[in-house]
């Protein structure tokens, strides 16, 4: 674990659903509260919308962690798009678990549209865990293995 | 008489099944040696590797490399026969997308040598040892093809051509190709997979599809499904919605799940996340109207502690062509 460096930023991914997490994060926005800059934010329709593979894309591609976030339940524009974005979050979590990536990267969370605190505490939630957790290096190139003992 | 022209059958970390698959095309393998001269197949003939540097450069019309790379001598033969064939052609999952081999990937290569040499029950090793690329003795050097730290496809190490899936890639499907060849008929864009459908094995599975909503997974051993109704509906983890069609839809037609060993669906990258896909639409965790999100996530928790091994059940046959390829550590 990379502990070293205060002056990492994490580069975080976050999907937001159109009707209630991206409208909380604008809420944020137009309140003017401070909230950290690491989060890149994909506005998808519904928080259904979001395939697993869009996050593995994500950390592929150099994401130190991924933020997922829906309405609350009950309340999804499209009725149970948000449910199936929490079943797909939980099994991509089992799965992560198992490619060694820390549980914490990906973070899945409700946010409704007068939640403009909320949105500012999931990220800050997530930018301090990824901070702690440091830079994640996916393994690339291909080595001859070297005997280590 | 004018000459065949050659075709070669090369096994890299494979298993033999793609061979197998190959001679049961039974009579159809008559077909196969009127219009080509087989001439480089390890397991089957007694060509050599010399026999293969000998040739000039393209002079094979076809190679079917099935296997994939752990080893320098994989890659190498694999860098050779690309150099000496028009077309290669990654021929079956090992070689497409890791299949099997793949699922090492899961693990470093310290842990593999330990599981495999050292801390094991029933290996008697006192001296610890393990294998290495070059070992001293009086004589000097010896040396055996040095290992690599990872399983790659063939796509990562040279040109591929085209890929055929499976499995093994089922027989009906390697004469389909086969056939085409001798036909001589169009082939398709360069970078296909051939051989097999662009859609599900759902499309050629028999049985009957209805509303999906699974309350319970099961075991294989766990249940005898009905012969009529989709495997999944009835719980048990079909990989089939997940899966390339092409093979038949054999596996579901005896009662046996679908593991997956045709790879990824026309334009998927990774199988194991769309798996994961599908089954996160499908989970029936009931009516959650009051209930807290503690609650929610424990039913969830439930129904899939069911499955014992996600990565192994979801990218048993993918993991090297998947988006993060394995342990990213």
């Amino acid at each position: 674990m990379n502990n070293g460096m205060n002056s990492f930023e994490p580069k975080i991914v976050g999907f937001l659903c159109n009707w209630c997490s991206y409208a909380g994060a604008d809420k944020a926005g137009v309140a003017q509260t401070p909230y950290p800059s690491n989060v890149n934010i994909i506005k998808v329709m519904c928080s259904g919308r979001v395939d697993p593979q869009f996050v593995l894309k994500a950390f592929a591609s150099g994401a130190d962690g991924v933020l997922i976030l829906a309405c609350h339940p009950g309340d999804c524009h499209y009725k149970e798009g948000n449910y199936k974005a929490l079943q797909r979050y939980k099994i991509l979590s089992r799965l992560l678990k198992q490619f060694d990536i820390a549980e914490q990267r990906l973070r899945f969370d409700y946010v409704s549209a007068g939640e403009g605190e909320k949105f500012v505490e999931a990220i800050t939630s997530i930018v301090d865990n990824v901070k702690s957790l440091g830079p994640l290096s996916i393994k690339g190139g291909n080595n001859i293995w070297e005997q280590q003992h | 008489m004018a000459e065949l022209p050659k075709i070669s059958i090369y096994w890299a970390s494979s298993c033999g099944g793609c061979e197998i698959s190959v001679v049961n095309l039974n009579e159809k393998i008559l077909d196969v040696a009127a219009n080509f001269n087989l001439f480089f197949c390890p397991c089957l003939l007694d060509t050599k590797k010399t026999d293969i540097e000998a040739l000039p450069d393209k002079d094979i019309l076809i190679t079917f490399f099935n296997g994939s790379i752990k080893n320098e001598d994989n890659a190498e033969m694999a860098h050779l026969l690309r150099k000496k064939s028009q077309l290669l052609i990654a021929f079956g999952s090992c070689s497409s997308e890791g299949c099997i081999p793949g699922l090492s990937n899961l693990h470093s290569l310290d842990d593999q040598m330990n599981a495999i040499y050292l801390d094991n029950l029933t290996t008697i090793n006192p001296d610890r040892i393990i294998p290495r690329h070059e070992t001293i003795v009086p004589e000097g050097a010896l040396t055996i093809p040095a290992i690599y730290d990872r399983v790659r496809t063939l796509s990562e190490i040279v040109e591929v051509d085209y890929y055929i899936p499976g499995c093994p890639p089922e027989p009906h499907q390697i004469w389909n190709v086969i056939d085409h060849v001798i036909k001589q008929r169009p082939l398709p864009e360069r970078g296909s997979v051939i051989g097999a459908g662009r859609s599900t094995v759902c499309d050629e599975c028999s049985r009957k599809k209805g509303n999906k909503s699974i309350k319970k997974f099961y075991r294989t051993y766990e249940i005898v499904p009905e012969p009529e109704t989709c495997l999944l509906e009835q719980g048990l983890i079909c990989m089939g919605i997940a899966t390339r069609d092409g093979c038949g839809g054999l596996c579901p037609k005896v009662n046996m799940p679908c593991t997956g060993c045709y790879g990824t669906p026309e334009g998927v990258l990774d199988q194991g996340a769309k798996m994961a896909a599908a089954l996160g639409s499908i989970l029936d965790i009931g009516d959650v109207k009051g209930l807290t999100d503690d609650e929610i996530n424990k039913r969830i928790d439930d129904i899939i502690n069911e499955i014992p091994d996600f990565a192994g059940m979801f990218y048993k046959y993918s993991l090297c062509s998947s988006i993060l390829k394995g342990k990213v550590i």
